[in-house]
C-alpha cells in the first residue's frame, strides 16, 4: 500500500497520506515541518536570552496564536484547493469581512438568533462563492480578476452594509472566536477536556501507526522495522499531550481555545476530502492536467465552480470566527488576508502551476507564517521590518521550491531514460531483412549521393 | 575534366548536407543523411511521418544548433555552424514552419519586420517599412493594404506574408515544411507558382509536402527519406510519378515485429454513420466529412491518413465531442443508436480514448502510477464519494502485473517512467474503465521496439475478449501488421477500406493522398 522504505520520520498514518497525497513532493514538506520546528525553537532560545524566559512556547502564547491565526489557517485550506486548480482567490479578505458584518447586523439589529446567524453567515458565503465560481467555471473569466472584482465589490458591500461602522456582536456569539474549551468541576491543576482531547489524539496517532503497519502485512508490502514505528508513534504521541498540558495549564478561564478546534476539525475534514474522495482526485486532476482529466471524464468546470465556492464558505467561517473574537464587525476587517493565506499556501509546498499542493502543508507553511510573526513580536520587532521578514521567507521559500524543480527536471528526465534499454530506433532495418527492391533503391541512393558528391 | 564535360548543364550545389545523423535521447532521427540543393533548383523532400523530415530541416536551419548533430552543412562552398535561425537567416536559410510564426494581432507590415524593424535610432520609420512591404506584398502577388491585422488574412495568404518575411531578409534559400497542408487548391496553385517564379530569379527552395501530386508538378528532384535514412534522390526529368514515389516512401519489410494474430471476429456492434465535424474555432472548415465506418466485435480496425487528415479529429468527435463542433451523424452501438454529448456518456457507454499525446492529454504527469490507473473510471473503486485505497492498490497491481510496467512499485509517479512503460499506463488506465470500444491513437509513438511489440500484444489480447479496437496510426506496415481491417482517411473523408489481405502500403499510400477511389465497404 505505501512504500516500505521512505526516508522520512513522520510517516504515521494518515499524516503520511496527507503529505505524499498527490501533493508530490514529501521532503519537501518534511523540510517546511522542519523549518517550522526550527522557527518555534529559535524564538524560545532568543526569547529566553533577550526576555529572560522562553516565551514562544509558553501557554499565553501558544493560547494567542491560535486565536490571532485560526482564520488564517482556515482560510488557507480553501486556498490551496483554489491553488492546486491553477487559480487565485484574491476576495477572502473581503467575503469575510462582508459575511462578518452581515452576520453582525442580523443579530444586533434584526434580533436572528446566533445559531441561525451561522447558518445565516454559511449561505451568504456560499451564495458569494457561487457567484464567483459562476464567472470562473462557466463564463471563463479568469480567477485572478473574478476575484480582484470580489476584493473590491465585498469591501464595498461590508461598507454599505455597516455604514462603514463598528457593529458589535452579543457575548453567546463571541465563543466561537474567543471561547474556550470550559472548565470541568475537577479538583485538577488543569483544564480536564483539553487534557480529554490530546489524550485521544495521542492515543489515536498510535492506533494509526499499528494499523498502517497491519494493513502493509495484508496486501503484502514490507513495514517498515518495528522500532521506527514505536519511535515515531511515542514522539507523536509526547508532542500533542505536550502541547495538550500547555494549553491545558495556562491562565485561569483560557484553554484550547474553539476557534482552534474548528481549525482542527477543518483540517481533518478538508485532508480527507482532498486525499480519499472521488471529489478531491478530480480536484489534482484538473489542477495537473485539465485536458488529460478532461479526456478522463471528470467535469473540470463543475470542479472549477465547487473549490471556489467552498473558498467563499470558508472565508464566511474565517470572518465568523473573527468578528467573535473581535466581538464587532468593522470596516477594515480582513484587509490582506489573502495575502496571508496564499503565502502559507505556497510556503507550504504548493506550485504556483498548479496541480501540487496539501491541506496539512498550507497549515504548516500558515504556522510558520504565525510563529514568525508572533516571534518577532515578542522580540519587539517593529511592523515594519516583520513585513520586510516576511516577504523575504516567502520569496526564499518558492524560490528554493522552483530552484530545485528546474534543477530536479532534467535528472528526472535523465533518470527515466537511463532506465530504458538501449533504443534502438534505427536498428530494425538493418536487421530485418532487406526486400529486394529496396536493396536495389538503396543502391542507386548511394550511387547518386556519390555522384553528386563529386 | 570528362566529368564536366559531361554534365555541363548542371550548376555547382548551392547547398550540400553531408551525412547528417542526429540522435534524439533514446532516438536516432536521422543516419548519414546527405542532401545538395542545386541553384535555381525546387527539391522535394518525401517520407512518411516521423521519417526525419522535419529534423532535418530543423538541423539545416539551426533549430539544432552546430555540436547537437553531426556531419557538415555546406552552403556555396563554404562550411557553416548555425547556432540558431538568426544565424542561419543571416547565411540566406530561410525556414516556413508548418505552424505559422505570424502574430495575428500584428498588422502585414509590423509582422514582415518584426526582429528585423525598418528602424533609426529605435525609432520606427512607418513610412519607408510601409513602401518597402507594398513591395515585398507585390513580389508575392499579393494585393492587401499592409496596415491590416494578420487574423484578418486566411491561412493562403498568411503563407504569402511569411514567404513575404522571408524575401526581405534575401533569402538564398527557402525552406518550406507542408506549405499547402492547409491551403485550397486555388491557394495551392499559387503558391507553388510563386515557388517556381522564386526559381526562376535563383532562389531555390526546398520543399517537404505530403501531396505527391504537387511535388511531381513542380520538383526538380525528390529526396526519399524513412526512418532517418536516405532512400534515394529522384530526378523528376526522368520521369518520376507517384508511384514511384510512394514504393520509396514505404518500400520495407514486415517480417517478425508483429504477433501473430488468430482473430476471431463476431458481429458488427459498432457503426458511425454520415459523422461530419466542423473546427471548433473555424466553423467553414469541416475537419470531418460525412464519414461512416463499422467495428465488429473481435476485430482491430486500421485508420490510416496524413497529419492533418481529420483521424484525431474524428476519434475525439466520437468520444464524448471532445473536439470540434458537432454537425450531423449518428453512433450505433450493439443496434441502438446512442448519443454521447460528452466524455462521460462516451465512457459509460463503454468507449475509451487513449489519446496520440500522452503527455498533454494522456496523463496526469504529477500522478503517481496507482492513481493514473484508476481516474477513468473512479466510482468502481469509490463507495458514497469516498475511494477505497485497498481496492485502488490491489488492482493497479495487478494491471502493473498483467501489463508488465516497469516499476519498482505503483506509488512511483508516472512522470519516471520511459515511454513505452507510460504508455502501458494510459492503457490500463482506459481498461480499467471496462471499454467495448477502444480508439488507440498513435498507441505506439516514440516508444521503443520491444515495447511496441508488448502493445501490439495487449492489443491482440483486448481483441480476443470480444472488445473492438481501432488503431489510428501514421506508420502503414504498422497498420498492416496489426489489423484486420484498415480505413484511409483524407482531407475529413473517409476515402476507402482494405482488408488486410487486400492492402498493400502503395494501395493505402493512393487512398491517403487523394480522393480518386470511392469508399467501399470491406
Amino acid at each position: 500500500m505505501t512504500t516500505p522504505h521512505q526516508p522520512s520520520g513522520f510517516r504515521f498514518g494518515d499524516l503520511k497520506k496527507m503529505f505524499s497525497g498527490s501533493g508530490g513532493s514529501v521532503a519537501r514538506q518534511l523540510g517546511i515541518l522542519g523549518s517550522l520546528v526550527v522557527i518555534i525553537l529559535i524564538f524560545q532560545v532568543l526569547t529566553w536570552i533577550l526576555r529572560g524566559a522562553g516565551l514562544t512556547l509558553s501557554s499565553g502564547n501558544l493560547i494567542n496564536v491560535v486565536n490571532q491565526y485560526s482564520y488564517i489557517l482556515i482560510l488557507a485550506i480553501g486556498m490551496v484547493m483554489v491553488i492546486i486548480m491553477g487559480h487565485i482567490d484574491l476576495s477572502v479578505g473581503s467575503v469575510a469581512a462582508f459575511v462578518g458584518v452581515v452576520v453582525a447586523k442580523s443579530m444586533s439589529e434584526w434580533n436572528v438568533p446566533w445559531p441561525l446567524a451561522i447558518v445565516l453567515g454559511l449561505v451568504l458565503g456560499a451564495a458569494v462563492g457561487a457567484w464567483q465560481g459562476f464567472w470562473v467555471a462557466y463564463m471563463n473569466v479568469p480567477a485572478f480578476i473574478v476575484t480582484l472584482a470580489g476584493m473590491l465589490i465585498f469591501r464595498g458591500a461590508n461598507q454599505w452594509v455597516g455604514d462603514s461602522t463598528t457593529i458589535s456582536v452579543p457575548r453567546e456569539f463571541t465563543v466561537i472566536g474567543a471561547g474556550y474549551l470550559p472548565e470541568v468541576a475537577l479538583p485538577l491543576p488543569f483544564n480536564v477536556p483539553t487534557m480529554v482531547l490530546a489524550l485521544l489524539a495521542a492515543a489515536w496517532v498510535v492506533f494509526f501507526e499499528f494499523r498502517i503497519r497491519a494493513k502493509q502485512r495484508r496486501v503484502g508490502s514490507e513495514p517498515s522495522p518495528l522500532w521506527v514505528s514505536v519511535v515515531k508513534a511515542t514522539l507523536l504521541a509526547a508532542v500533542l499531550l505536550v502541547a495538550g498540558w500547555l494549553f491545558a495549564t495556562g491562565r485561569e478561564g483560557t484553554s484550547f481555545p474553539i476557534s482552534g478546534l474548528v481549525l482542527v476539525a477543518l483540517v481533518i475534514v478538508y485532508s480527507f476530502i482532498t486525499n480519499r474522495t472521488v471529489a478531491g482526485r478530480h480536484i489534482y486532476a484538473v489542477g495537473g492536467n485539465r485536458q488529460a482529466a478532461r479526456l478522463s471524464g471528470v467535469k473540470d468546470r463543475r470542479v472549477d465552480f465547487f473549490v471556489m465556492m467552498n473558498m467563499s464558505v470558508l472565508a464566511a467561517v474565517a470572518g465568523m470566527i473573527y468578528v467573535a473574537r473581535a466581538t464587532a464587525s468593522g470596516p477594515q476587517d480582513g484587509n490582506g488576508w489573502e495575502l496571508d493565506a496564499i503565502a502559507s499556501v505556497f510556503i507550504g509546498g504548493a506550485a504556483v502551476s498548479g496541480g501540487i499542493g496539501t491541506v496539512v502543508g498550507s497549515i504548516i507553511g500558515g504556522l510558520v507564517m504565525a510563529f514568525l510573526n508572533n516571534g518577532l513580536q515578542l522580540l519587539g520587532v517593529g511592523a515594519d521590518l516583520v513585513s520586510i521578514i516576511k516577504g523575504m521567507v516567502l520569496l526564499i521559500a518558492v524560490g528554493v521550491d522552483v530552484f530545485n524543480k528546474t534543477q530536479g527536471r532534467p535528472s528526472l528526465i535523465g533518470l527515466a531514460l537511463k532506465r530504458r534499454p538501449r533504443q534502438e530506433f534505427g536498428e530494425p532495418v538493418t536487421t530485418t531483412p532487406v526486400t529486394i527492391e529496396r536493396a536495389k533503391t538503396l543502391g542507386e541512393g548511394a550511387e547518386s549521393q556519390k555522384t553528386e558528391s563529386l | 575534366m570528362d566529368s564536366m564535360d559531361a554534365d555541363p548543364a548542371l550548376p555547382p550545389p548551392i547547398l550540400e548536407m553531408r551525412g547528417i545523423s542526429k540522435e534524439f535521447p533514446g532516438v536516432k532521427a536521422l543516419s548519414q543523411v546527405s542532401l545538395s540543393v542545386h541553384e535555381g533548383e525546387i527539391h522535394a523532400i518525401c517520407g512518411e511521418n516521423g521519417a526525419g523530415k522535419s529534423t532535418l530541416m530543423k538541423v539545416l536551419s539551426g533549430v539544432y544548433p552546430f555540436g547537437s548533430y553531426t556531419g557538415d552543412i555546406v552552403l556555396r562552398g563554404e562550411e557553416m555552424r548555425f547556432r540558431d535561425i538568426r544565424s542561419s537567416e543571416q547565411a540566406g536559410i530561410a525556414i516556413i514552419h508548418q505552424e505559422l510564426a505570424l502574430i495575428p494581432e500584428l498588422s502585414i507590415v509590423e509582422n514582415i519586420f518584426l526582429g528585423n524593424e525598418v528602424a533609426r535610432g529605435g525609432v520606427i520609420d512607418w513610412d519607408e517599412a510601409k513602401r518597402r512591404a507594398t513591395e515585398l506584398l507585390e513580389r508575392v502577388g499579393l494585393k492587401e493594404d499592409p496596415d491590416i491585422a494578420i487574423k484578418h488574412l486566411g491561412v493562403g495568404k498568411q503563407q504569402l506574408i511569411e514567404i513575404a518575411k522571408a524575401l526581405n531578409k534575401n533569402v538564398q534559400l527557402l525552406i518550406l515544411d507542408e506549405p499547402t497542408a492547409a491551403l485550397n487548391e486555388t491557394d495551392s496553385q499559387h503558391l507553388l507558382g510563386l515557388i517556381e517564379e522564386l526559381k526562376s530569379r535563383g532562389i531555390a527552395s526546398i520543399i517537404i509536402s505530403h501531396k505527391l501530386n504537387e511535388i511531381e508538378q513542380v520538383a526538380d528532384e525528390i529526396t526519399i527519406i524513412r526512418d532517418g535514412r536516405l532512400v534515394e534522390t529522384l530526378e523528376v526529368a526522368t520521369g518520376i510519378n507517384e508511384d514511384r514515389i510512394i514504393q520509396g516512401m514505404v518500400g520495407r519489410s514486415l517480417e517478425s515485429r508483429y504477433p501473430d494474430r488468430a482473430a476471431e471476429i463476431g458481429e458488427v456492434f459498432f457503426e458511425i454513420e454520415g459523422w461530419t465535424v466542423q473546427h471548433p474555432t473555424v466553423p467553414e472548415r469541416q475537419v470531418v466529412k460525412n464519414a461512416s465506418m463499422h467495428l465488429r466485435r473481435g476485430e482491430v480496425v486500421g485508420i490510416a491518413g496524413l497529419m492533418g487528415a481529420g483521424r484525431t479529429e474524428l476519434a475525439r468527435s466520437v468520444f464524448g465531442r471532445s473536439y470540434g463542433t458537432y454537425v450531423s451523424g449518428r453512433i450505433v452501438k450493439d443496434g441502438r443508436e446512442i448519443a454521447l454529448p460528452d466524455v462521460p456518456s462516451a465512457i459509460r457507454a463503454g468507449l475509451a480514448y487513449v489519446s496520440e499525446d500522452r503527455k498533454v492529454l494522456g496523463l496526469n504527469l504529477l500522478d503517481s502510477i496507482k492513481r493514473s490507473i484508476v481516474s477513468a473510471k473512479l466510482r468502481k473503486i469509490a463507495r458514497r464519494g469516498v475511494v477505497d485505497d485497498d481496492a485502488e492498490a490491489r488492482v493497479s497491481e495487478e494491471y502493473r502485473k498483467a501489463l508488465r510496467i516497469k516499476t519498482p512499485d505503483v506509488d512511483t509517479g508516472v512522470a519516471t517512467l520511459s515511454g513505452g512503460n507510460q504508455q502501458k499506463v494510459v492503457l490500463a488506465k482506459w481498461m480499467f474503465t471496462d471499454p467495448d470500444v477502444l480508439i488507440l491513437d498513435e498507441p505506439t509513438r516514440g516508444i521503443d521496439v520491444g515495447a511496441k511489440y508488448e502493445i501490439y500484444a495487449i492489443i491482440n489480447q483486448l481483441a480476443a475478449s470480444g472488445k473492438g479496437v481501432i488503431v489510428i496510426s501514421s506508420e502503414l506496415p504498422e497498420l498492416l501488421g496489426i489489423s484486420d481491417r484498415i480505413y484511409t482517411v483524407f482531407e475529413g473523408r473517409i476515402t476507402d477500406c482494405l482488408s488486410a489481405d487486400q492492402a498493400t502500403p502503395e494501395a493505402l499510400m493512393r487512398s491517403m493522398t487523394s480522393l480518386t477511389r470511392k469508399a467501399t465497404a470491406a
